[in-house]
């Protein structure tokens, strides 16, 4: 199978639903003429001109709120959040508006809008640039919400995102867009709401999504390594519709159950996870569930602060040597 | 006033139509039958009747909290109207949206919406998928003179003339933002010179005058249609009453409450009907009387009609 970057992917995502689609428009900053600036959209302006991809002024609130009209009247927008910070900028277009806009009309109108960001730091960008919003979705009813961790995931799920009649928050991660993994040939979706067992194992479930999944998986590989622990990584990839069922399927075999991410632990995905295990399947725990996630402190520049407040693989390690002991 | 004896007569009827259903809503909120916020816009019919008149069926709206005039204007079904306010399953949005979110498509309206300023950029939006599919659709705005301070607002203004959409935003300046008057809160001697910084056509009209409002968007549609962008116009209106039913009205006096009464937009155009084209009061009395029918018949269907089912909270939300 062919190998491509997360970037790669989610470009060709774009390019064959705006063949098949004549309906779908992106807009976004600077995503036109000079291709996004994750690279992302390269290409698609030359492609498909300046009506489907259209270079907006900085007008978050402005361009999302436009993007309610566009698809309350039969266009398929794709409004692109450069930093998903600037979601708070917009939070009136997103939460109040696109969100609601069905379920106040009785069904009347529907609004089938992917909103593309990407989240997450490890880069140095500091506390504006390097949030994980995904709680604040799963959160506020509207959106379905979709956190590819694999070139070959972003592809299949943001086919499908674009083809879904409700608006969907797509959110990448700024560190994945650069990662390689194999991706089918030809046309392929992959349902939104499924999670996926990424590495099998026996002796705890570890649950993630995003970036934090690829730690997840290293640290696995460490426990096996290192201390004979055979860990099952299941990806989420979507926090809205949730699939717990997976995860339960893998406590029934494993009984012990980490969930990590990289947003912050408070009010956060993990905690929401944990909560509805609790409600279904409590009887197949072994040992109390165990969350590994970002501190809560805005998120630091200086890579020493950086790699505390965000979970790193050995922490995820060390999270699931001290599960296994409980 | 040049516009035919007939259109005249129509919009009379269908500002008496507003009127009715606003004073029948006020009447059924004290009884407690109407829950939730209602921000009547008594006194603004002329504005709402003489933009949509000036429209075709298939033009967008987005309008506001106080926008049933617009809606009705528009042509949505008094029925389901009455319905929503009630809080029934048939209403016009099942019961969910209530007084501040009726929403039609099939009339092209995209939704009342309870957050200022919020509509302009979704009509901002329509208006760029109307120039996108090139069908010849314009999308109207209607929003207050509090709007114009909400970044929403600018951010839609600036999309708008920077991409020639055919939109067209008509303020309704009832001179106060809820209770804090225009003066407090804008610094413009009118609100239009807010389209300047936009390069922005931007026209100023007596709001209270719906042969003014008639012309100045029918004008507008023709420059959108025609592929000349956006309009602004400014609609000097006033609000009868209060920002919504139990506003002390505190802020305004009862002479300058008083003095717009005397320009109220319903007797005005009467005056004129009367004296112009002839009308005589047994006509008047009779497009009345077809009006008091009709909202009695849309309260009594609303009162018939069953509340949503409680299952109904899990549904219209995902497809």
């Amino acid at each position: 199978m062919r190998e491509l970057t997360y970037t790669q992917a989610l470009r060709e995502a774009l390019t064959e639903e705006m063949e098949r689609d004549p309906n779908i428009i992106l807009m976004g900053e600077d995503i036109g003429a000079y291709g996004g600036v994750f690279r992302v959209t390269e290409g698609l302006l030359a492609r498909f001109g300046p009506e489907r991809v259209r270079d907006t002024p900085i007008s978050e609130a402005g361009f999302i709120g436009m993007g309610v009209g566009l698809a309350m009247t039969g266009k398929r927008p794709v409004p692109e959040l450069m930093f998903m910070d600037f979601a708070l900028v917009a939070a009136d277009s997103i939460w109040n508006q696109a969100a609601k806009m069905r379920a106040m009309s009785g069904g009347r109108v529907k609004v089938p809008m992917v909103i593309r960001a990407q989240q997450g730091g490890g880069r140095g960008n500091g506390a504006q640039h390097s949030q994980s919003f995904e709680a604040l979705f799963t959160h506020i009813p509207g959106f379905k919400v979709v956190l590819p961790a694999t070139p070959a995931d972003a592809k299949g799920l943001l086919k499908s995102a674009l083809r879904d009649e409700n608006p969907v928050m797509f959110i990448e991660h700024k560190l994945l867009y650069n990662t390689k993994g194999p991706v089918p040939d030809g046309e392929y979706t992959i349902p939104l709401g499924v999670a996926d067992v990424k590495r099998e194992g026996s002796d705890l479930t570890i649950v993630s999504y995003s970036r934090q999944l690829l730690f997840a998986l290293e640290a696995a590989e460490t426990l096996q390594k290192e201390h004979g622990i055979s860990a099952e990584v299941i990806d989420l990839r979507c926090t809205v519709p949730m699939d717990i069922e997976t995860i339960v399927k893998s406590l029934r075999k494993t009984h012990r159950l980490l969930i990590t991410h990289e947003s912050h632990a408070s009010c956060g995905v993990g905690a929401e996870i944990a909560m509805r295990v609790m409600e279904t399947a409590f009887d197949e725990l072994d040992a109390p569930i165990m969350r590994v996630a970002g501190l809560d402190v805005p998120i630091p520049v200086a890579k020493t602060l950086e790699d505390v407040v965000l979970p790193q693989p050995d922490a995820i390690a060390r999270g699931a040597l001290k599960l296994m002991k409980g | 006033m040049a516009l035919p004896k007939d259109l005249l007569l129509s919009m009379y009827e269908r500002m008496a139509l507003i009127r009715a259903f606003e004073e029948a809503c006020v009447q059924l909120y004290m009884e407690k039958e109407i829950r939730g916020s209602f921000h009547p816009c008594v006194g603004q019919e002329a504005t709402a009747v003489g933009a949509c008149f000036a429209l075709n069926p298939e033009d967008y709206m987005t309008c506001t909290y106080r926008g049933h005039g617009a809606c009705i204007a528009k042509g949505i079904d008094v029925n389901a109207a009455m319905a929503e306010m009630l809080g029934r399953r048939t209403g016009v949005s099942k019961g969910k949206g209530g007084s501040m979110h009726w929403t039609d498509p099939s009339i092209g309206l995209l939704g009342e919406n309870a957050i200022v300023a919020a509509g302009v950029p979704i009509a901002a939006g329509a208006a760029l998928s109307a120039q996108l599919d090139r069908n010849g659709r314009v999308a109207l705005t209607i929003f207050g003179d509090g709007a114009i301070n909400q970044g929403a607002f600018h951010e839609a203004l600036n999309m708008a003339q920077l991409w020639k959409l055919p939109l067209i935003l008509l303020c309704e300046n009832n001179f106060y933002a809820e209770m804090t008057p225009l003066a407090k809160s804008n610094p413009l001697a009118q609100v239009a010179d807010r389209a300047k910084g936009y390069n922005m056509r931007a026209v100023v009209v007596d709001g209270n005058d719906v042969c003014a409002v008639y012309d100045a968007v029918r004008e507008a549609a023709r420059l959108a249609r025609a592929g000349q962008g956006p309009t602004f116009i400014e609609a000097r209106t006033y609000r009868l009453l209060g920002h919504m039913i139990g506003d002390s009205e505190s802020y305004r006096t009862k002479e300058e409450v008083a003095q717009w009464r005397e320009r109220d937009p319903i007797k005005r155009l009467r005056a004129h009907l009367a004296q112009a084209e002839g009308v005589t009061d047994a006509e008047f009395d009779a497009m009345h009387a077809r009006v008091q029918q009709q909202i009695a018949d849309a309260v009594k269907f609303a009162r018939e009609s069953p509340y949503p089912d409680p299952e109904e909270a899990y549904t219209d939300f995902w497809i």
